[in-house]
């Protein structure tokens, strides 16, 4: 069984606009594409051609309805490892591959000293580990810890590669540790929430919630200045005709 | 415990190479990493105007498109039966002087038995004009079964369209409004001005049968019919009008709504522009009480009214046309509200939010600008009402005048090129229609010889179609004829129909690139195979020899008599170039390149390279000096650089003049393409503060405009509330003018070439029995395959390998069906088999699914039992490509009547269970074909692994 670290310096997280995000999975595969070469290389892709296609992926968007009838609402759901504070997928790994990192927060694998027994994966309530098949190590999102710190690259590019990549703008990074964090004002402002809060794992990646909606059920009614139907066409016309015959200027 | 050592600051690239994406037709800027000689990570570049450093979803996934298994390897010469996939390899040179021998004998005897059809074509400029030096009239691209309503419906409107020609004011809108299907257009641009609306607090409103992408973060979706779209815009005019809510002083300084229009029962120039001696249009000067060229600026036109010409005759200004059409009860929320599929009180209720936000919430911004008549302005202000439409627009028979209808409510509402309005990119706006017309009249076709002009331009009137004495088209694809006079971008859908029925004439020779007519991009696939492999009595083909370039084994490939293997995208020269379809940003044009950042491994060559080529072989003028040398014998690149379209203007516009210090217009810089790579592979002008806005009557645009080309004159923008262009071929089928339609087409003419646009019942819906076909049927693309050819892409198919069919809950429950049911879906010609998936956001009279998802077994180098092939599904099965016998048997095309464009969602259908027998496949599949590339055996792809120096 592993350690959990006493305290982090810095709570590196994610923050995810349920409000923004369209499901276009820009940042899954972006997350694939760094992430198969990265420090968990390789993520393996089994049967890549055939009948049954899957492999391992860090971050998986899921879309899905919520409500019913007319307070339904479609919900994209970008689904990674969430980096909890006391996170069961650690505590139970026996050989201490799994582990968060006393920096930053980060949960991470070691691939050198796993022996990929899967207990974690029964263990995080959030499916957020993926289990590579061909390299027999489990694989989980490691907040891109090979881009956040890479003197190689730019410092705006610093940030995960799902952040990098979201077109809307819907993904944010940084310290949840920080009140004063540009992250920390956002989950403020926006109500942003904890997956499953109840089961104790303290996440630290946050969901901003879908803002209400702005249709008939919640707009202010403008006042109706003029009557609704047109009883008479032709007097509506002529309304219009006297309305519009005035002097314009080109 | 001590934590394990993590590398933390690994060099992602030996290189990053700048260059475009190809995985659609947004064209983003994207870097790529290139490390030990491979390509390790791709995304996006920061400085580039299309995605200002964000990537898609298929974007990302490109490496995997880049080393796809289903890429062709080298050229192949069929030796089976068409269709077979037998094939053999053969050298460059024998695959050259092939393709060279069977046009050559074309073009000596007969061009226009020769066709090039150019797909998802980005080199348009360049193909179109290669075809117009071989002297054929048969060019197009994919835009007849794309976008043409759009493009066709705006640039007769306002001289722009939305999309490639405009973008919402992103940084300014405060109401948004969505139309039909759009993820699949625009991709990272309109996901980038979502995310800002969202940011800013701006409404958006989507209008879409399908609550899927977009439409889910919208603040309000209304979930209309598919085809109604006109109907509720239509609705939303009526009440701008009933309430009094319209731009009057934008509409008498930029539109023709105060032109008088001729009222002259039976005349010859009835519903024409009142003109005076010098041909000038006419509005009344409410000052003068007079007469007046409607140019004038020192005048007060009247809006209402009628006046009596100099002749005596009575003239109306168009204005009143319009109210009196849009004022009618037809269009009224009560009458709409049913066949719409939502309710008269949100009718209104947008309308008036709308109006609100326009005449109430305007922008203005601090910037002085000079109109075209001289006058200066202290400030720009602008209505910020912004809106955009795509695809659920464009692809029904009713969309050219659905299309106007959305850009006739912007402008009633003042908020063309305006801030917070929709903007124009370069080279737009353009004068409304634009000036150049189509080439290839009959008598323009002659062995041997150029065509005089360019093939997909502007018709103006009946006098600018291609059609002979008789009324027969010059074009295998009847476009610019009585069938389909406004098909600005050509019919490519009905290339092969046509070629097969050889109606109007054979094809000896057809030339097809990157589009895949054998599978989803044909209507009635079933039909076109069998016009793919007709024979004459003789044993030939008819279709007599078909050559076909890809990157990809697609299933068109089997199909092809000889192929020319395409390089993938990450190999090769591109130009996308403001003589093309633009990637500019409404604060200035832009255009950009690809280059080879990595050499193809394969014996492969692209296919502008190739075309150049063969055009030298074949002696086209055009490709070939004087002494009978290749023109370019640097192929693309050369070509790039060197071409020049008219003096001045070549493929690019950044960097030109010797020293490379001109824009737009400037003699050939031999250095043209290393700037280029040094900026990035793209070029960006930027347009001073007061060109960027009003630019349809903006002086110093319009200037800078016609000094680089864009448009041939200064003259303001009009914008066509009243189509003038429309009313000429009205007449023409009322028996007026030299060129009249056939009797077969005079009341198909009268009643689509409507001056003013309306909205009336997509065609299928209205020629088959609706009892039998109750439910519309649609598809769209998800956001991470739009537009690219994802299914052989390992990650990608991970994502959707395998679609279904969408029903609403409510009707799922009318019919028995749950979900993961099997059932049938049947149209007036087939039907296919596949499973269900019920949700709440689908109006309950549409089901639809995901497009392009389903393969035929064999092909892109897949297993043949793959989820694509044996679980995906096409509609494309389901889709007429003729619409049914009328008019003395004659069969018109499943097309827009203006634009030709394809309607393939005016899909009608029903929807029944399958038996217990018959689930688990989908229905039809057809046997498999053979691919010249085998899918690969591995079991695993570990793709990334050498990248890992610590694990390897």
């Amino acid at each position: 069984m592993t350690a959990l670290p006493q305290s982090t310096k810095t709570k590196l997280g994610l923050v995810i606009d349920l409000d923004t995000c369209v499901g276009c999975q820009a940042c899954a595969t972006s997350c694939k594409e760094w992430n198969t070469g990265g420090y968990s290389a390789p993520l393996s892709d089994m049967d890549p051609y055939g009948k049954d296609p899957h492999g391992a992926w860090l971050n998986r968007i899921h879309g899905y309805e919520v409500g019913n009838g007319e307070t339904s609402r479609t919900v994209h759901f970008p689904r990674s490892c969430l980096h909890c504070e006391t996170p069961a997928c650690v505590t139970v790994c026996p050989t201490g591959a799994s582990y968060k990192r006393a920096e930053d927060g980060i949960v991470l694998v070691n691939p050198d000293t796993c022996i990929g027994c899967k207990l974690c994966s029964w263990a995080c309530a959030y499916g957020a580990r993926e289990y590579d098949y061909a390299d027999g190590v489990m694989k989980k999102c490691t907040l891109c810890v090979d881009r956040i710190y890479n003197e190689h690259l730019p410092e705006e590019d610093r940030v995960p590669a799902c952040v990098r990549a979201c077109p809307t703008g819907a993904r944010h990074f940084g310290d949840l540790g920080d009140a004063t964090s540009d992250v920390s004002k956002l989950v403020a402002e926006r109500g942003g929430y904890d997956l499953l809060p109840e089961m104790g794992f303290k996440p630290v990646n946050k969901y901003l919630p879908p803002r209400p909606k702005r249709d008939g059920s919640t707009a202010a009614q403008p006042a109706p200045s003029q009557p609704v139907a047109i009883a008479d066409p032709t007097s509506a016309l002529e309304r219009v005709f006297a309305w519009a015959d005035r002097t314009l200027s080109r | 415990m001590r934590e394990a050592h993590v590398a933390t600051s690994v060099s992602p690239a030996d290189e990053i190479k700048k260059t475009t994406c190809y995985m659609c037709a947004c064209r983003c800027g994207i870097q790529v990493h290139l490390k030990d000689g491979q390509v390790r990570y791709i995304d996006g570049n920061r400085d580039h105007p299309v995605n200002k450093g964000v990537i898609c979803g298929k974007g990302a996934a490109g490496i995997m498109q880049h080393t796809a298994p289903s890429r062709l390897r080298a050229p192949l010469l069929r030796v089976g039966e068409r269709g077979s996939g037998q094939f053999k390899e053969i050298s460059w040179d024998e695959a050259l002087k092939t393709a060279t021998d069977w046009m050559a004998e074309v073009r000596a005897r007969d061009p226009k038995r020769f066709a090039l059809y150019t797909g998802r074509d980005q080199s348009q400029s360049l193909t179109g004009w290669w075809a117009m030096q071989f002297g054929t009239p048969n060019f197009a691209a994919h835009g007849g079964f794309c976008s043409v309503n759009m493009a066709a419906g705006g640039l007769y409107t306002f001289g722009g369209s939305f999309w490639e020609f405009g973008e919402p004011d992103w940084e300014h809108t405060k109401y948004f409004m969505l139309f039909g299907v759009a993820e699949d257009h625009g991709s990272n641009p309109i996901k980038i001005g979502l995310g800002k609306l969202k940011k800013r607090g701006a409404k958006v409103v989507s209008i879409n049968p399908i609550r899927t992408g977009y439409n889910a973060i919208a603040d309000e979706w209304i979930g209309v019919k598919p085809g109604t779209d006109g109907l509720f815009v239509g609705a939303l005019i009526h009440e701008l009008f009933r309430t009094e809510q319209i731009d009057l002083d934008y509409l008498v300084r930029y539109t023709n709504a105060a032109h008088l229009v001729i009222q002259d029962t039976g005349a010859k120039d009835d519903g024409l522009f009142a003109r005076n001696a010098e041909g000038k249009i006419l509005s009344w000067d409410r000052t003068s009480n007079a007469l007046a060229d409607a140019m004038r600026t020192d005048i007060s036109p009247a809006l209402v009214g009628e006046f009596t010409l100099h002749d005596g005759r009575k003239a109306v200004p168009a204005f009143r046309l319009m109210a009196e059409r849009y004022l009618s009860s037809e269009y009224a929320p009560e009458t709409v509200a049913k066949e719409v599929g939502t309710t008269a009180e949100t009718i209104r209720r947008i309308a008036a939010e709308m109006a609100h936000v326009a005449f109430k919430e305007t922008v203005t911004l601090d910037i002085p600008w000079t109109d075209w008549a001289g006058r200066r302005h202290e400030k720009i202000v602008g209505r910020p009402v912004a809106m955009h439409a795509m695809r659920g627009i464009s692809a029904h028979s009713n969309g050219f005048h659905t299309c106007r209808l959305i850009h006739v409510l912007q402008i009633l509402l003042g908020t063309i090129d305006v801030p917070g309005g929709f903007r124009y990119k370069a080279p737009f706006p353009k004068h409304a229609p634009p000036g150049n017309k189509p080439a290839g009249k009959h008598e323009q076709i002659k062995p041997n010889t150029p065509l005089p002009g360019m093939h997909l331009g502007f018709v103006h009137g009946p006098e600018d179609l291609l059609v002979d004495t008789d009324g027969r088209p010059s074009r295998l694809d009847k476009a610019y004829s009585w069938d389909a006079p406004i098909a600005a971008h050509g019919l490519m859908h009905m290339a092969i129909t046509n070629a097969g029925l050889g109606d109007p004439y054979p094809i000896d020779v057809m030339f097809l690139y990157m589009a895949n007519m054998a599978w989803n991009s044909s209507m009635n696939i079933a039909a076109t195979l069998d016009y793919l492999t007709a024979k004459n009595p003789d044993g030939t083909y008819k279709i007599g020899k078909i050559i076909y370039s890809d990157a990809y084994s697609s299933e068109m490939v089997a199909y092809a008599d000889l192929i020319l293997p395409d390089t993938t995208y990450l190999e090769r020269y591109d130009c996308i170039s403001l003589l093309d379809r633009p990637i500019s940003e409404p604060n200035g044009p832009a255009d950009a390149i690809r280059y080879p950042v990595v050499k193809p491994d394969r014996n492969v060559r692209g296919f502008q390279d190739v075309l150049i080529d063969l055009g030298s072989r074949l002696n086209l003028p055009g490709f070939t000096n004087a002494d009978g040398t290749a023109r370019y014998p640097g192929g693309y690149p050369d070509y790039i650089v060197n071409h020049e379209r008219s003096p001045g203007i070549g493929p690019l516009a950044g960097w030109r003049g010797k020293d490379g210090d001109t824009f737009g217009m400037g003699e050939v810089n031999p250095k043209q393409l290393d700037r280029y790579i040094e900026n990035g592979a793209f070029h960006l002008h930027h347009l001073k503060p007061d060109q960027r806005y009003y630019k349809h009557a903006n002086k110093g645009y319009l200037e800078f405009a016609k000094s680089v080309g864009f448009v041939g004159n200064t003259e303001p923008i009009i914008f066509q509330l009243y189509s003038e262009t429309l009313q000429k071929f009205r007449l023409a089928a009322r028996g007026h003018g030299a060129i009249q339609p056939p009797d077969s087409h005079r009341q198909r003419i009268e009643r689509f070439f409507d001056p003013l646009p309306y909205w009336y019942a997509p065609f299928e819906g209205t020629m088959i029995d609706q009892a039998a076909f109750p439910m519309h049927a649609i598809t769209q693309r998800p956001m991470a395959m739009y537009h690219s050819w994802g299914s052989q892409n390992a990650w990608l198919r991970q994502i959707h390998a395998a679609n279904r069919l969408y029903m609403s809950r409510e009707r799922g429950a009318a019919l028995g069906i749950v979900d993961d049911d099997w059932v049938w879906i049947t149209s007036h010609i087939g039907r296919v088999k596949c499973q269900v998936k019920l949700m709440d956001g689908v109006n309950r009279d549409t089901v639809w699914t995901w497009n392009a998802i389903g393969k035929r077994s064999g092909a892109w180098a897949l297993d043949k039992d793959a989820p694509e092939a044996a679980q995906g599904f096409l509609l494309n099965h389901l889709i007429a490509e003729l619409l049914p016998p009328r008019e003395g048997g004659y069969r018109y095309s499943n097309s827009d009547p203006v634009t030709g464009q394809a309607a393939w969602y005016d899909l009608r259908v029903r929807v029944e269970k399958a038996s217990a027998a018959e689930q688990g496949e989908t229905s039809p599949r057809y046997e498999a074909i053979t691919s010249p590339v085998p899918a690969p055996t591995s079991a695993v792809s570990n793709f990334g692994r050498s990248f890992n120096k610590e694990r390897t």
